[in-house]
């Protein structure tokens, strides 16, 4: 089994390292999401019209859950699609 | 104190008033009840992003109050149910962080995401541009053109109305189609004031001359003599006796390609 120094790349694999993900609700500040704002949550939903995961969107467990609260709020009052296609 | 917040969604075809009808209905509804009133915010006509008892858009109002007891909630529910002219409704529960959230709002601490400028912004310019006026009668049209934007542009902030009044430059206008005018040509004609084919078949071709050598000394080689003539022919729409002469013409200049 080779180690670690045996290794060798022919380009540095640490290049475009990881974006720090964060959750924006938590580090700007933001307490209350509105489910009247398609514009806004158009962020956390993809193409299709569906909820984006947690990993993707980098919420926190709280915000998410509060986000996908809104999202089927917004759906319930037709501002937003249940399901689409080119949403985006 | 508890803070609610009830959205719904009314019939399109109702008229302003039929609407406001509706909605004092339901705040007069709630004031006997005891509750105060905070907000009540027409947001409009939308579309829906899904057909509703197969209408396509709707008219969203919301009502913001606050109370007491809570058991008013479930009558004017039941009440929006019965009413026919209201098609979907929502009664939220807010909490300390949303209660605030409304207030910023109304102060306007809370600016618009990205795509709702945008959005509005569009809307804006689609609605400048039903009011231009067509190619057939620029020239008094220009002048009722710039009077009818000037009431529509006390819309705020960033929106680029300067692109949109009716300036010189019109896109359905294409100068190029004259053989021998390219697009640099047609650039420096147009800030010169020729922005029609009747300005060009006016001028004669010495005047054309003088602009052209005027502005750009690449230019002074082009011939003119022949544009005013397709001019004319471009100003009467005689888009085919144009064509035909044109395929005659080399390079717009008349008369032997022979000639050195």
């Amino acid at each position: 089994m080779a180690n670690k120094e045996d290794i060798k790349f022919l380009s540095n694999p640490n290049i475009g390292g990881a974006q720090k993900k964060y959750c924006r609700f938590r580090k700007f500040g933001i307490r209350h999401i509105d489910y009247k704002d398609p514009d806004f949550l158009l962020q956390f939903i993809n193409e299709q019209g569906k909820i984006l995961p947690r990993r993707i969107s980098g919420n926190s467990l709280k915000y998410q859950k509060k986000v996908a609260v809104a999202i089927k709020r917004a759906r319930h009052l037709a501002m937003l699609p249940y399901v689409t296609d080119l949403l985006k | 104190m508890l803070n609610y917040e009830v959205t719904f969604i009314a019939d399109p075809v109702l008229s302003g008033d039929e609407m406001k009808k509706t909605v004092q209905a339901y705040s007069d509804m709630l004031t006997k009840e005891g509750c105060s009133i905070t907000n009540s915010e027409n947001v409009g006509l939308r579309q829906l992003a899904y057909p509703i008892n197969k209408k396509n858009s709707g008219i969203y109002h919301c009502i913001q109050f606050s109370t007491d007891v809570g058991h008013i909630v479930p009558s004017i529910e039941l009440a929006l149910r019965r009413d026919e002219r209201i098609m979907r409704f929502l009664t939220v529960r807010l909490d300390r962080h949303g209660v605030k959230y409304n207030a910023d709002k109304r102060s306007g601490k809370i600016g618009k995401s990205k795509k709702t400028v945008e959005r509005e912004e569009e809307k804006k310019k689609e609605q400048l541009k039903e009011t231009r006026v067509p190619v057939a009668d620029r020239k008094p049209a220009a002048k009722a053109a710039a009077v009818k934007e000037a009431p529509k542009t006390p819309a705020p902030e960033t929106t680029p109305t300067p692109e949109a009044t009716p300036a010189p430059v019109k896109e359905a206008v294409d100068l190029t189609k004259i053989e021998g005018i390219g697009p640099k040509t047609a650039e420096v004609l147009v800030a010169a004031g020729i922005v029609s084919y009747t300005h060009l078949k006016m001028k004669s071709a010495d005047d054309i001359k003088a602009i052209l050598d005027g502005a750009d000394a690449k230019l002074s080689h082009l011939d003119p003599t022949t544009w005013s003539k397709q001019a004319e022919y471009a100003a009467n729409g005689e888009w085919d006796a144009l064509k035909k002469w044109q395929d005659e013409l080399d390079g717009g200049k008349a008369s032997s390609s022979e000639e050195e």
